[in-house]
């Protein structure tokens, strides 16, 4: 049962051959005898499933029929639920009950999805290695020494462990799209504005965007078909209506013209993975699409920008943690600003701490100018480069992520170290444009993904693409051993 | 030294709209602790703000009421701080892009003078939560029911040169915005409330000095005293040798003096920055249009009308201009007796007493309008005296009777215009003061004329006051002379 | 623009982060390398180049002014650290 996915699922559950009880029963099981290995789940909603689990079977036994009716998923622990820890990995809300849902969370509940549980993530979402999590790290299934990557660890590694078959994750700079290359799923960044952000705990608001990680593209589909749409509650939401995902999985890719940017195959890159990104290329030359080198020469700049940008929004954001209406609270505060700099420093941890500090100089009265400003210029010109490209290519293809998972604790000396593991992913969060990660081979035993980037609002074609180059492959469909 | 006041203000008036300008909260006053207060208001993580579109209209209907520009794109900014009554860490507000921007307001002084104040800008941002202090075992209790209520700050030029100037000015904006709709003007509760950027300099010296703000002073009158205070203060301070320092002042009407809140001065860095969560916010000319034609007869129109229509002086006709509600009644009493002067007198005289000795509105008057001139029109018509008319008038203020007519009837009030009744009337009067008579006729020009005022006092007391004064006058004169 | 010391505090005072003494060495340490790394911006050629600030650049859309939300001051405060008759508490504000 666990091996399925969302879609298979869905025709055996249509076919009676078992129930959404009998399924959430199965993996809870699993996620019990498992998940120590991993750390994947924060927390584990157990009552809250099987009561879910049995609305879905009954409104299935009064005839309702829908893709998602009792479909098992995980929440990343930011998206809020009520009367649920919400932690965001953080200490600061490990008491956390959300007094509400978010907006991504009624939708699928909606819908009839069965939420097992709340999962991993760095803290409030910064890193790329699940290793800042309050909860401890999470391990990638196909080697426990290593980082499953981050900020949606928790998701990637409990589907890629069978533990559920999807997730929701959130991209700030990568985090949906860079954990399912290193784990071996498909992960959807959707444009900017195209999943509401009402209840999802923010990190950078200008960046940040939910979307669906599952094994495949077509399970991809049906969460955003759910979880997407337009949200009075959300400023930023787009009033667009959404394209038909799952009818645009199967048009044929004759004619698709793929841009290969020279700059995601520089130095830097191993050499391997862009071997794989390249086999990977070929199979959808096969399928008819035509290959076009292109440049985005801004790139290089987008590490720093966004180094800039996502702190200056985080430390803003963060500042309502402060001990006095929500969240921890230090121990008996000897004055108001006692009670802010104990509560926050006991609250947050390190990588928390250093962005909301980097943030605060960025804005800073004299420095302004030189960073935030700066770094929104360099953003528009990232923008820029790719609007150009998208005149002259359909979809841009490159690596997820310039290196293979690492080791647990090796790259936790030097943050920036980390830092520069972004480097393929955060363009499209400056740009706000879609992207795409999705399984292409293995190089050790260690996944490789390679990203798909559309224009704006063109989730529709990436998953098309990615669907259609999973009927030619098996690389989505390899387990990781033990599980 | 001759010195030089140079004063800007900053008035917070709280639009009026029924809910909040990021949330669906009421915006009440007075409800019970924390009950106005969502998701939103308390800032609980994953929470969105989303414009009110009646706050966006208010603030376009001042912009266009003082000739100002209303930008295109506006947009808001955080200003980031901490504080426990901001939930949020920042307060969502408007920087380098406010919705108003440049624009002035004229404003009368008591001698009728008229000044142009220069408006810097307006800008929309959300108001702050409450600090209570009362004793909770040595803790402050914090309220949020009015965070995120709606806030338009005005920023004046430093234009202003006197506190009675400053006092004009708030008037005026005062005035304004309750004509617009857009404030209840109620400074009690806090709906408009002022900061003071107050500095001094020697006469004729270009530069200004530096000047101290004098944070949320809420009454007509303490903005004047505190003003007033400061710049004695600032003086006294220059003059014996010592420098002004820029701080946040605090005014305290019980003993009538500033102080220092230093504890609110160190290192402020609000670091703005455009908020993510809020995007530009565009303006199109159609709406302008429309939020145009939707303006009221505005007070500086009025009053120029008042003047132009009726001769009123400009005094008279700016403090009947001053609301809404007492421009209106003015013209109701104006119409009902063709006398706009003798209104203007009323309205601004008796009336205004009663009403402020009872601590009444306009609204609440205990005399309408149309009584008020029906009983000017009596006056006129020499029905009544003036002497009377105050009689009748608070007749009419205590409910005796419906009209004027009917109190002047059912008292008796006529006045006496038949001259041999006044004739014989008059004969009596000196005859019971015949002594007075004998010096009255012995005396100068120069005593005579004081003397005269007894004749008239005796005369118009035997007749109850009724008698024609006018005519008491002429004919006493005639008698006394004869 | 390497941060010193006490910029490091002051930074810190701002974003109201307790900095234990002893940890402030390594924590300037770790801030100056990163920000080596958002320096290297300064070398982009970005005049004549408008900020962006919101991916797509479309506009704010406006709510309509009615009161939606209600009284829910108990749930809410369930989860507050400490309340006291609808108020939530802080050490004294002094003003």
């Amino acid at each position: 049962m666990h091996q399925l996915t969302l879609a298979e699922i869905a025709r055996n559950l249509s076919q009676k051959r078992f129930s959404a009880e009998e399924l959430t029963r199965t993996l809870l099981a699993r996620i019990e005898q498992l998940d120590p290995q991993l750390n994947s789940f924060i927390s584990v909603t157990e009552e809250l499933a099987l009561e879910q689990a049995r609305a879905a079977d009954a409104r299935r036994a009064a005839g309702e029929d829908g893709a998602l009716l009792g479909a098992p998923i995980g929440h990343k622990d930011l998206f809020c639920t009520q009367g649920v820890r919400t932690s965001c990995g953080s200490r600061i809300l490990d008491a956390f009950k959300a007094p509400y849902d978010a907006t991504v969370v009624e939708r699928l509940a909606a819908a009839g999805t069965v939420t097992l549980g709340k999962l991993n993530m760095d803290e409030f979402a910064m890193g790329s290695a699940n290793e800042s999590s309050y909860y401890g790290p999470v391990k990638n299934p196909w080697d426990p020494t290593r980082v499953p990557g981050g900020s949606s660890g928790g998701s990637a590694a409990a589907i890629a462990a069978r533990l559920i078959p999807a997730a929701t994750g959130t991209d700030t700079g990568g985090s949906i799209r860079q954990p399912a290359a290193l784990t071996n799923l498909t992960g959807l960044k959707p444009t900017y504005g195209r999943v509401s952000r009402w209840g999802m705990v923010a990190y950078a608001s200008s960046l940040d965007q939910g979307g669906p990680m599952a094994r495949t593209a077509e399970d991809c589909a049906l969460l955003l078909a759910a979880m997407a749409g337009f949200d009075p509650k959300d400023s930023t939401s787009v009033e667009q209506p959404l394209d038909d995902y799952l009818a645009a999985l199967s048009q044929p890719l004759a004619g698709l013209r793929i841009g290969l940017p020279k700059e995601y195959f520089g130095a830097g890159l191993d050499p391997k993975i862009a071997d794989a990104v390249m086999r990977a290329v070929d199979e959808l030359k096969k399928l008819g699409a035509t290959v076009k080198d292109i440049s985005l020469p801004n790139m290089q700049h987008a590490i720093p920008s966004y180094y800039v940008i996502a702190p200056a929004e985080a430390s803003s954001n963060l500042s309502r943690f402060d001990g006095v209406r929500f969240g921890y609270r230090c121990e008996n505060p000897a004055d108001l600003t006692d009670l802010y700099k104990r509560s926050r420093a006991e609250g947050f941890g390190d990588e928390v701490k250093r962005r909301i500090m980097v943030g605060t100089y960025a804005l800073s009265a004299g420095y302004y100018d030189a960073y935030y400003l700066k770094a929104q210029k360099i953003r528009r010109l990232i923008k820029n480069d790719f609007v150009a490209a998208f005149e002259e290519v359909d979809v841009i293809l490159g690596p997820t992520t310039p290196n293979l998972a690492w080791k647990l604790g090796e790259k936790n000396a030097d943050p920036v170290s980390a830092y520069l593991e972004d480097i393929y992913t955060i363009t499209a969060n400056l740009a706000g444009i879609p992207g795409i990660s999705m399984p292409a081979g293995f190089i050790d035993g260690l996944p490789v993904g390679v990203q798909l980037l559309a224009p704006y609002f063109q989730e529709a074609r990436l998953l098309n693409v990615a669907h259609q180059y999973q009927q030619v492959t098996d690389w989505h469909t390899r387990a990781p051993q033990g599980f | 030294m001759q010195w030089e006041t140079v004063i800007g203000l900053e008035i917070h008036a709280q639009l009026a709209t029924q809910s909040k300008i990021f949330s669906g909260s009421a915006t009440t006053f007075g409800a019970e602790p924390n009950t106005q207060a969502s998701l939103v208001d308390l800032g609980m993580p994953g929470t969105l703000p989303v414009l009110n579109a009646e706050a966006v209209r208010m603030a376009c209907k001042f912009g266009l009421a003082i000739d100002a520009v209303i930008a295109e794109k506006n947009v808001f900014a955080r200003k980031n701080y901490f504080y426990p009554d901001l939930p949020k860490g920042y307060q969502t507000s408007q920087m380098d892009h406010p919705i108003v921007g440049k624009g002035h307001l004229d404003i009368t002084l008591e001698d009728g003078t008229t000044r142009r104040i220069g408006i810097t800008r307006a800008h929309l941002e959300e108001d702050a939560g409450k600090s209570l202090h009362e004793d909770f075992h040595g803790m402050s209790g914090i309220d949020l029911n009015r965070a995120g209520t709606p806030l338009l700050e005005i920023v004046s030029e430093p234009d202003i040169r006197s506190a009675k100037e400053a006092v004009a000015y708030v008037k005026a904006i005062h005035a304004l915005v309750r004509y617009l709709g857009i404030c209840d003007g109620n400074m009690a509760e806090g709906s408009l409330r002022c900061d003071c950027n107050v500095s001094v300099r020697p006469k004729g010296q270009a530069e200004f000095g530096t000047r101290a703000e004098i944070k949320n002073v809420n009454s007509f009158r303490f903005i004047e005293k505190a003003i007033n205070h400061e710049v004695q203060r600032q003086i006294e301070l220059i003059e014996d040798g010592g420098k002004v320092v820029q701080e946040t002042r605090l005014y305290d009407p019980n003993k009538d003096e500033t102080r220092s809140m230093r504890s609110k001065e160190e290192a402020n860095d609000y670091r703005y920055f455009p908020c993510p969560d809020l995007l530009p916010v565009v303006i199109e000319q159609r709406f302008l249009d429309e939020v145009r034609a939707s303006l009221p007869e505005l007070p500086v129109h009025k009053r120029e009308r008042f003047e132009r229509e009726f001769g009123l002086s400009a005094y008279d006709a700016t403090v009947l201009a001053a609301s809404r509600e007492l421009a209106d009644y003015f013209e109701a009493v104006q119409s009902a007796c063709g006398d706009a002067k003798l209104s203007a007198n009323w309205v601004m005289g008796e009336l205004s007493s009663l009403l402020n000795k009872d601590n009444l509105d306009i609204q609440q008057s205990p005399v309408s309008a149309e009584q008020l001139g029906g009983m000017i029109q009596r006056i006129k018509d020499n029905t009544i005296s003036g002497k009377i008319a105050k009689m009748v008038f608070e007749a009419l203020a205590a409910g005796e009777g419906a009209t004027a007519d009917e109190i002047i009837e059912k008292k008796g009030l006529k006045q006496v215009t038949d001259t041999n009744a006044i004739e014989a009337m008059l004969d009596e009067v000196l005859a019971a003061n015949a002594e007075q008579v004998e010096q009255y006729r012995a005396s100068d020009e120069a005593k005579r004329g004081k003397m005269f005022g007894f004749f008239v006092g005796q005369a118009m007391k035997a007749s109850k006051g009724k008698a024609n004064p006018g005519q008491v006058n002429q004919l006493l004169k005639k008698k006394l002379e004869g | 623009m390497a941060l010193e010391r006490t910029e490091v505090e002051k930074i810190a005072h701002l974003a109201r982060l307790g900095l234990a003494e002893a940890d402030l060495p390594r924590t300037t340490e770790t801030l100056n390398n990163i920000l080596g790394l958002i320096d290297r911006m300064q070398a982009v050629d970005t005049c004549g180049i408008e900020p962006l600030a919101h991916p797509l650049e479309t506009t704010q859309r406006l709510r309509a002014d009615v009161v939606t939300e209600r009284n829910q001051r108990d749930a809410y405060q369930a989860i507050a650290p400490a309340v006291e008759d609808g108020l939530y508490l802080v050490p004294r504000v002094i003003e």
